[in-house]
């Protein structure tokens, strides 16, 4: 293992993180969405959500990708394996999301709705002041657990080309032969990467709960 | 519409021989993986830091690498240290060694929610730790642990999708292949999709079943 294939296999962290960024985004729009949708109290809408999220999450991830990267790509869109990659995470992280959101939902205290309709507050007011922030504080850690799955989910991007840790570990061990330490350093760099994730969720875990109401 | 359904039964047996080939895979790895992972959660219960230490780091990579990066690490990387294993072997391995990790804390969760007076009367009536745990904590503890077992092999089977990257002719690797001649990827890749539904989309609303039925219990 020389610092030549180190360093290229480095060059992938940066891809690996942006493609979890933007997967989570993408995911927690649309999930908060979908879970919108099952909350909604419209049966018709919480049975399209509740369909879609079973069929976003029955189905492998490398599916979706090949699905979309070669479905769409290769028909009327020019899409890039970025691109495919983020849209069939995004999507699936969107799935799980509304559970995670509609999971947290139930465990901001009833009393904080009655309290918010009690003062008359707007439904909007009493949705961003009140609900929102204790949600977000409530849903953090099952977040950042999804978070540091889907980081070592995007390996799977690296089959349709995304040059992440996983492509540029295979592209350095085609080179050199060398797969020993090349996909040890890949698995090391995922560890590494997921360690920080999971110290500052805990962190910041432990100084959001005390805003939360019981 | 009609072209693709006629597609569809053309291709449907080459798809079904690979489908049966990720069962088989994801079926094995399951059947080695979890006793593997109860040994490793009755291994962190030791207080020797010593035996623990190795214990711990088997899990932490087992649920810290992407499963896909241990793959290859298996099929890729052990010819360097002078192992050769075939593409379902090293899929065995890698996907058992994934199992272990993560059943390992599940069944943890499991033995850990059986109440502390079981032991303690366990202990009371001066049973070995042997017959403690084979006829008091097993019991009562792996029930607890099933619906999320069975929440996991649905996953690993979703995951055995990946062992198309080490070439074992499973589902997404017949579907590839078929793909790179006919470019009909669309309806190939929907076809595969289908295929994991019916078996996911079931298998997941039992869980969910099980699950709930679980939680009224507590």
């Amino acid at each position: 293992m020389n610092s030549q294939m180190l360093l290229t296999i480095v060059g992938g962290i940066q891809w690996t993180v942006i493609l979890t960024l933007t997967s989570l985004a993408i995911g927690i729009v649309l999930g908060a969405g979908l879970c919108a949708m099952r909350t909604s109290g419209n049966k018709a809408l919480d049975a399209i959500a509740a369909c879609l999220i079973l069929i976003l999450r029955a189905v492998p991830p490398i599916i979706w990708l090949f699905l979309i990267f070669f479905g769409i790509g290769t028909g009327i869109l020019e899409i890039t394996p970025f691109q495919a990659a983020a849209v069939g995470l995004g999507l699936i992280t969107a799935a799980n999301m509304a559970e995670i959101i509609r999971g947290s939902l139930s465990a901001v205290h009833k009393g904080q709705w009655e309290a918010a309709r009690a003062l008359s507050m707007p439904a909007q007011y009493r949705m961003i002041d009140i609900i929102a922030p204790q949600l977000i504080r409530v849903s953090l850690p099952s977040v950042a657990t999804y978070a540091i799955g889907l980081l070592k989910d995007t390996a799977i991007a690296s089959t349709i080309g995304v040059p992440e840790i996983a492509f540029q570990a295979t592209h350095v061990s085609q080179l050199t032969f060398r797969g020993l330490e090349t996909f040890a350093v890949a698995g090391g760099l995922y560890i590494a990467l997921s360690i920080p994730v999971a110290w500052a969720s805990r962190w910041a875990d432990k100084r959001m709960r005390l805003k939360v109401a019981r | 519409m009609n072209e693709t359904i006629a597609f569809w039964e053309q291709i449907l047996p080459q798809l079904l021989q690979g489908f049966s080939l990720s069962l088989q895979v994801t079926g094995v790895s399951l059947l080695f993986g979890i006793p593997l992972g109860l040994l490793l959660a009755l291994g962190l219960r030791a207080r020797n830091f010593l035996l623990k230490a190795p214990l711990l780091a088997v899990i932490e990579v087992g649920r810290g690498a992407s499963v896909l990066v241990l793959l290859q690490f298996v099929y890729f990387g052990m010819p360097t240290a002078g192992l050769t294993f075939t593409s379902f072997v090293s899929v065995v391995i890698a996907f058992t060694w994934c199992t272990a990790a993560y059943t390992s804390e599940i069944l943890r969760a499991g033995m850990e929610a059986v109440p502390q007076g079981q032991r303690e009367a366990a202990q009371a009536l001066r049973m070995t730790p042997m017959d403690t745990l084979c006829l008091i904590i097993l019991p009562q503890g792996l029930p607890i642990a099933i619906p999320a077992l069975l929440g996991f092999s649905i996953l690993m089977l979703q995951a055995s999708s990946l062992a198309f990257v080490v070439a074992l002719p499973e589902l997404m690797s017949k579907a590839q292949l078929i793909g790179s001649n006919t470019f009909q990827y669309v309806p190939i890749f929907t076809l595969v999709a289908l295929l994991f539904a019916v078996i996911c989309i079931p298998a997941t609303i039992v869980v969910g079943h099980l699950e709930r039925r679980l939680n009224r219990h507590i």
